[in-house]
């Protein structure tokens, strides 16, 4: 007991030793394992492979980073990057009522199922929310089945004959990736909004009624921008979340692939770890962009 | 007043919205019943409670389930350790670093999955690291430092400094007082974190393909069925039972951190 007490009052003498002592082992792990195997990856990202030998060459070049913007790589990316924005402005648009009734109007019993009406989604199992929309969007599946019985089929065949967005069935399109997507991260959206739209004052709502303004027009100049830093604090993982996914793309899509089927191919079958590095890299410059924006934007604040 | 109803469009909307996000899980309900073996077919021919017993006697859906209650387990042992201390020195003092902490303890989860799955496997490459049990935990632990430091800095920041400072006045040592005052305040977003941690890593998918070598956790089981289907009405029954285990803990932690306002010291 006594060795402790000297512990105990070294630690309470000495706070700065005390703070050291509870960092260390976190700021150690994380700091030797995650970063440790970013840098390892990020220096991979500098090394080339030989085409035909297919050895890696460990020697410095950008090389690897000049392959990215062959067309075919390219389109990877863009293809990526517009999904992502989509994802994000399409969850927007649906999370931000859930998150205003939620925020403004749920009371007591009704504000307990917004919540769990949105975390559980939010923390169950995520190959198994992609499973059930591969049971919804399969030829013989649920949709197909409510087309049919609308008499309505040949809408449906109408739109999966629009090229890009279309396909052989909604499973194998870019519409059916879309929609996974979005339900996927829809929660991550909703939160961080539902947060922000708390602390609006019910006044400052009533003022600008009292002022004279349409709901459109509160809902434009007051609501909105005070939502905006949890509307982008949402955006953070719906985009982040899209940039890097490769399973929703792999069961539910097109044969047109995304920047995280490209890293998982060019690692393994390829053997192509440096062009594999690369390609993850850019969702590591894109949100180091896009957080270094959301900070200015204040976003931070309403996660 | 008007302002206290919400508009009927408002409600439609975030009825709809809610609606969305439930419906599809709940279509794994019936699925796991269905007669039909083959397709994805609906409405359901019929039902039956046969697939239940055939996935009880696959002993490869018992050893990935095995696998990832273990890796859950261990890895959220490890995530409270490091959460709780990073929450501890970071809601405490104010030092340098102490914005770039928060950030790296936030990293692994706010860049995409796969980032953390191939620098993992390319650390695990170039350290000559064979992949095991331990290289799952390892990445599993990493991002789940994030879910219980986020629980616990909360309720660290509640626990109010003049009930540590009566407990050394009347003579506690340091860690008597972690152990008797601050730990009991804490106890319950700890719990929470916890679980929360324990359905995250349960859940897993992408970071675990990175890093598992040909070990099967429940997910990667999973994903195999979803990209190699061998016989769907099994995957049906698993996913039904998926949904069931992660439902326990977040009805948990909610109930746990739902009457966090009333943690002792508070506002004194």
């Amino acid at each position: 007991m006594s060795a402790l007490n000297r512990i105990s009052d070294t630690l309470w003498r000495r706070p700065n030793l005390l703070v050291l002592a509870l960092i260390l082992p976190p700021v150690l792990w994380l700091g030797v394992i995650y970063l440790g195997s970013l840098f390892a990856l990020l220096a991979q990202s500098f090394f080339s492979i030989d085409e035909f030998s297919g050895v890696i060459q460990y020697e410095l070049t950008l090389k690897t980073y000049g392959e990215l913007f062959r067309p075919s790589n390219f389109d990877i990316i863009i293809r990526t990057v517009v999904m992502a924005v989509a994802v994000t402005v399409g969850a927007a648009i649906i999370g931000f009522p859930v998150a205003f009734f939620a925020a403004r109007y749920a009371r007591g019993k009704w504000k307990a199922i917004f919540y769990l009406g949105v975390m559980m989604p939010l923390w169950s199992s995520y190959l198994v929310k992609v499973y059930s929309w591969k049971l919804i969007l399969a030829k013989e599946g649920i949709l197909n089945w409510f087309f049919e019985t609308l008499h309505l089929s040949w809408l449906l065949n109408a739109y999966l004959s629009i090229p890009i967005i279309g396909g052989n069935s909604l499973s194998v399109s870019a519409t059916g990736t879309f929609l996974v997507f979005l339900y996927v991260w829809l929660p991550f959206m909703i939160l961080p909004i539902q947060a922000s739209l708390e602390r609006v004052p019910h006044t400052m709502l009533e003022a600008s009624g009292d002022l004279g303004a349409r709901p459109y027009q509160t809902f434009r100049h007051v609501l909105f921008p005070l939502a905006l830093p949890g509307v982008i604090a949402g955006s953070i993982f719906t985009f982040s979340l899209t940039l890097g996914d490769y399973i929703i793309p792999q069961i539910v899509g097109s044969s047109r692939r995304f920047i995280g089927q490209a890293v998982y191919a060019y690692q393994g079958t390829a053997g192509n770890i440096p062009l594999a590095a690369a390609f993850a890299v850019v969702p590591i410059v894109l949100m180091i962009v896009y957080l270094w924006i959301a900070k200015r934007q204040g976003a931070f604040d309403a996660l | 007043m008007h302002s206290d109803r919400a508009p009927f469009g408002l409600k439609i909307a975030a009825g709809l919205g809610l609606a969305f996000m439930h419906l599809p899980i709940l279509l794994i309900f019936v699925y796991a019943f269905t007669t039909e073996d083959k397709s994805y077919q609906w409405p359901p021919p019929g039902f039956t409670l046969k697939w239940f017993a055939v996935t009880w006697e696959r002993t490869d859906v018992w050893e990935a389930l095995g696998l990832s209650l273990k890796v859950a387990s261990v890895s959220t042992v490890i995530a409270l350790i490091l959460g709780t201390l990073c929450a501890a020195a970071v809601s405490r003092t104010k030092f340098f670093g102490r914005e770039a902490i928060s950030l790296l303890v936030i990293l692994p989860i706010a860049l995409p999955g796969i980032i953390t799955g191939i620098s993992l496997r390319s650390a695990f490459n170039l350290a000559d690291i064979p992949f095991s049990f331990w290289t799952i935990v390892l990445g599993h632990a990493t991002f789940c430092v994030v879910v219980v430091y986020n629980n616990a800095v909360a309720r660290f920041r509640r626990v109010s400094g003049s009930l540590v400072e009566a407990s050394m006045d009347l003579g506690a040592n340091s860690f008597q007082t972690f152990r008797y005052v601050i730990l009991p305040n804490i106890s319950t977003a700890l719990l929470a974190g916890g679980m929360l941690a324990f359905a995250l890593s349960f859940d897993e998918v992408i970071v675990t393909t990175f890093t598992a070598g040909q070990q099967q956790t429940l997910p990667i089981w999973m994903l195999e069925e979803l990209v190699r289907p061998r016989q769907r009405p099994v995957t049906n029954v698993v996913a039904l039972v998926v949904v069931l285990v992660t439902f326990l803990p977040i009805l948990g932690a909610y109930y746990l951190t739902r009457g966090t306002d009333t943690v002792a010291g508070q506002g004194k």
